[in-house]
């Protein structure tokens, strides 16, 4: 199997890795850069657990290869918190009762991060259509859609 | 309710956020999958494109050459330990590997052990497997025919596909009173295979230690306690040893019914782990968790009612089919076959009933679990409330009318059930009522007959559930001879902060929150303040788990009870520091103060610290209590729900416009919690009724085997739900609180279908069965001319 050595930026740090052409950019985040907060839910790109942004746009981390991550920016859950202080969105999620087993979480974060960074007023229906590639088993969605509400009155 | 304590100790009542999200939302979680150990191995399984076939040969030399693979373990491997075949819950035996035939699609064949996750599908990929295909079995009414090929070929005497015959009532009298009613209907319905499809899927790492023979197992269930034990009786005359042997069930995304079984990859996983001496770790893809874990449903019923002509219904008969797979993997208490079907009765005063149900061997995936229900209970509210309906038709009686005509009045609790059931407590016309009030169901009555009238199709319809959880009582419930209780161990520490463990596995409910509730309320140690661990079997206190909506009903009790237990000795230690007698101590959360003097008074935090400082002469020291909760019987929350759908002529699409749900769960712990079970359930509830199914083709090749097929539901199919509450405590659970994780799971299909039916009822359609697919209507539309 062939091997690439690629350089990608993950959370504002640069990394090396040599990668199997193979190799999904989910289980390089996970096995590799120990960045275990990007979880795996399906083989087949619909249940969103996996979403991380690439250049800014939130991508299938599942269906992305490790190489197309090569010299490009990559953010992850993690990267969310900043000096401490917690992301709107998280505060959300946290205030709003967003999520119960927290398996989809970081995939609706990183999904809602790409949404209120393009548009800062979304509607209801601008925020369901937005999460509509991210399952969730627990909630029954209306407690993330309050929560997105309060991260975009929260960062107005 | 008014909560006792203040916002800062937090006890019942308050929409207390919760204490587990801080690492969920950095990504902190620690899920199986995230769990990594030095040297740790990796295995994939093998897997049978047929549904029954024999296996002519295994050829594992391609695997073996691949660098990195390390084996490949086959029925023959574990056959050499006896560990080829396992028990299942319900004392039926189930292949971990074959060595002769295989009965399903998908079913684990051979798994491979690899240095990477990679090299580990490379090697399963080149395992070569020679089948030659038996004839398929898929019906389970041809499973029953005279002639019918036996499947379970391995039992000697077995010389057909029934697994059991169960039944209960008063068959003489429901047949009497069927020959008097003035009314009869009669309804054939099917409640289809499903799959909880957890976000997360199962998996585990086994890391057995050969220095110490001890095995750790990191594993996705949501009963560690009762796995270790299994584990130990399953696996005993190779040298496993309860003592030895550890299951940690960490953080868990979703379980739903889904995570109590003993899948065979778990077994082959510490299998490996034993011999290798290796930690190993097995996840499941999507597609395998769907294909081949336990199904949820697969009920064939047909239920009748018999009723006199002003609605009286008087005597109801059910009799169901029920289609196992080929092993009876059943996650049901031993003793239930048929789980707890036998709440069938519902919400009705109904005075006979007689039920059976006979279990069938197919060529399907075992299971018979939960999908957020507690045993059988969905199957049992989706057959009462449906055919309810079908008999409010045949009377011309506004549904609504009917129920609140049948209910079993409010003065009759506790209530004892035709099929043998003391019903706790009980308020059904309140909740109907308040349902009614908040969605307007008499101008939606009056909208309905207009829109009618312009040839529009609306519907509303009505479920008015009751619901059976909490097991034990353990003189009825057990598990593999496992009694049903649950427990808790609480520690106060001389600070006045505490630790609190528990038996049961919270994958989502929140315990970590809502058990420190419990706990302030009981002492006024705030909840901020007091640490919830479960899950590792090494140090939590013996408990089945948590499904079946049982974790408040038995381990919060547990936590109530070993809470007043350190309070009983606080009293004394409060008494002795106060230099008075017990009897003279007054107790408000968080304080005892002497009777008539409350200036003088002592802290349950002064309390402790003086149980590890100053404790009284002859009283030992320490704060701390356990409590193996027992329950005197089941708990019984209710409640009713109604839905508004509009039909799309064009598409048979079905929009549900509106939604509420008045749910009566008891007392409340925590409310903003509640909601989030109450939102989720519905959403798990609707999943069934107009999406989901897992089906199967004659040659048993499942249809619906991922994401792509079984439609789990998104944010644009789920309406924003609407909630209201009715309180009725349990008169017998210590907090008076009933449990809610799977209420509305339960209660919201069959609302859902009546209204669906309601809004072509003029049309003549009686019933539809679920899951209701725009296909499945537009037949109908064309069917009775009405498509556009």
């Amino acid at each position: 199997m062939a091997t690439h050595d690629i350089k990608l930026t993950v959370n504002g740090t640069a990394h090396e890795a040599q990668v199997e052409s193979r190799l999904l950019l989910v289980h390089l985040l996970r096995d590799q850069l120990r960045l275990t907060g990007t979880h795996i839910g399906c083989d087949t790109t619909h249940c969103g657990a996996c979403t991380v942004l690439l250049d800014g746009q939130p991508v299938k981390s599942c269906t992305v290869l490790a190489v197309q991550a090569d010299g490009r920016q990559v953010s992850t859950v993690e990267g969310l918190e900043k000096d401490g202080k917690l992301h709107p969105l998280q505060e959300g999620f946290w205030e709003k009762h967003g999520l119960q087993c927290g398996y989809c979480t970081p995939g609706m974060l990183m999904t809602t991060c790409a949404l209120l960074s393009r548009n800062k007023n979304p509607s209801e229906a601008e925020i369901r259509e937005a999460i509509s590639g991210n399952l969730c088993r627990c909630t029954g969605y209306v407690n993330i859609v309050k929560a997105v509400q309060y991260a975009a009155e929260k960062s107005r | 309710m008014q909560p006792k304590t203040s916002p800062e100790v937090g006890g019942m009542g308050h929409s207390m956020k919760r204490k587990e999200d801080p690492r969920f939302i950095r990504g902190k979680g620690n899920y199986v999958d995230d769990i990594s150990l030095p040297g740790m191995l990796w295995m994939d399984i093998v897997r049978s494109p047929f549904a029954h076939a024999k296996i002519k040969s295994i050829n594992v030399e391609k695997a073996l050459k691949i660098p990195g693979v390390l084996a490949v373990i086959t029925g023959e491997t574990l056959a050499k330990y006896n560990l080829h075949w396992m028990p299942t819950l319900m004392s039926d035996t189930q292949m971990v590997l074959p060595t002769e035939k295989v009965m399903y699609q998908a079913q684990e064949v051979a798994a491979v052990i690899a240095t990477s996750r990679y090299t580990a599908a490379d090697g399963v990929d080149a395992v070569e497997v020679d089948y030659e295909p038996l004839p398929v079995v898929v019906d389970p009414f041809k499973a029953l025919q005279p002639g019918a090929p036996v499947l379970r070929t391995d039992k000697k005497d077995k010389k057909d596909n029934r697994i059991f015959h169960w039944e209960t009532g008063d068959k003489s009298g429901t047949e009497k009173a069927f020959a008097e009613a003035d009314v009869t209907v009669k309804q054939d319905l099917y409640i289809p295979r499903i799959h909880v499809a957890s976000i997360e899927t199962c998996g585990c790492v086994a890391d057995f230690d050969r220095v110490n023979g001890k095995l750790t197992v990191y594993m996705t269930t949501q009963a560690p306690h009762a796995i270790r034990t299994v584990f130990a009786l399953v696996a005993g005359h190779v040298g496993l040893s309860e003592e030895r042997i550890r299951i940690i069930s960490p953080d868990i995304g979703g379980g739903f019914g889904g995570k109590v079984p003993v899948y065979p990859g778990y077994v082959i996983a510490v299998a490996a782990s034993v011999v290798i001496g290796k930690p190993v770790k097995w996840i499941e893809d999507r597609m395998e968790n769907l294909q081949a874990d336990s199904f949820a449903r697969d009920y064939h019923i047909t239920a009748e009612l018999a009723a006199k002509k002003d609605g009286t219904i008087t005597a109801l008969r059910m009799k169901t089919i029920a289609d196992h797979g080929y092993t009876d993997a059943a996650a049901n208490p031993s003793k239930f076959p048929a789980g707890l079907f036998s709440i069938c009765t519902g919400s009705y005063d109904v005075k006979k009933a007689f039920v059976e149900v006979d279990g069938v061997y197919t060529n399907k995936p075992p299971g018979g679990i939960a999908y957020r229900c507690s045993f059988r209970v969905t199957e049992a509210v989706h057959a009462i409330e449906r055919i309810t309906d079908v008999l409010a038709q045949q009377l011309k009686m506004d549904p609504a009318q009917l129920r609140m005509k049948n209910f079993i009045p409010k003065e009759k609790f506790p209530y004892q059930s035709a099929l043998g059931w003391e019903y706790d407590s009980g308020d059904y016309g309140r909740a109907l009522q308040l349902a009614m009030d908040k969605i307007g169901y008499q101008a939606l009555r009056k909208e309905q007959a207009e829109k009618r009238a312009r040839g529009e199709l609306m519907g509303i319809g009505i479920s008015s559930f009751t619901e059976i959880l909490g097991a034990g009582p353990s003189k009825h419930f057990d598990i593999l001879g496992i009694k049903m209780f649950d427990s808790c161990e609480l520690r106060v520490h001389p600070t006045g902060k505490a630790i609190a463990r528990f038996g049961t596995k919270s994958q989502g409910q929140g315990h970590e929150t809502t058990y420190a509730q419990i706990i302030a309320e009981e002492l006024g140690i705030p909840a901020s303040a007091v640490q919830v661990e479960e899950g590792d079997t090494d140090t939590a206190p013996y408990g089945l788990g948590t499904y079946a909506s049982r974790s408040t009903p038995t381990a919060g009790a547990a936590g109530a009870i070993a809470a007043r237990k350190v309070r009983e000795k606080a009293r004394k230690i409060a008494a002795h520091l106060l230099e008075v007698s017990e009897a003279d101590l007054v107790w408000e959360t968080g304080k005892f103060s002497v009777r008539g003097a409350p200036q003088r008074s002592k802290t349950i935090q002064e309390c402790a610290f003086a149980a590890y400082t100053n404790n009284p002469p002859g009283m030992e020291p320490g704060l701390e209590a356990v409590d193996y909760y027992d329950p005197p019987n089941l708990t019984f929350p209710f409640g009713s729900y109604i839905c508004v759908v509009d039909i799309d002529r064009g598409t048979g699409m079905v929009r549900i416009r509106r939604f509420v749900a008045v749910d009566d769960c008891g007392n409340i712990i925590n409310p903003m919690i509640v909601d989030g079970q109450i939102h989720g359930g519905l959403t798990m509830g609707m999943a069934p009724a107009l999406l989901e199914e897992i089906s199967y083709d004659e040659n048993g090749n499942i249809q619906g085997g991922s994401f792509m097929d079984y439609l789990v539901p998104t944010s644009m199919e789920s309406p924003a739900w609407e909630t209201e509450k009715t309180v009725t405590p349990s008169p017998h659970h210590p907090l008076g609180a009933k449990g809610v994780g799977e209420s509305a799971t339960v209660g919201a299909p069959p609302a859902i279908a009546n209204a669906v039916v309601d809004a072509l009822a003029h049309l003549g359609v009686k019933h539809i069965d679920i899951p209701i697919t725009p296909e499945r209507v537009w037949r109908i539309l064309k069917e009775k001319g009405v498509a556009e």
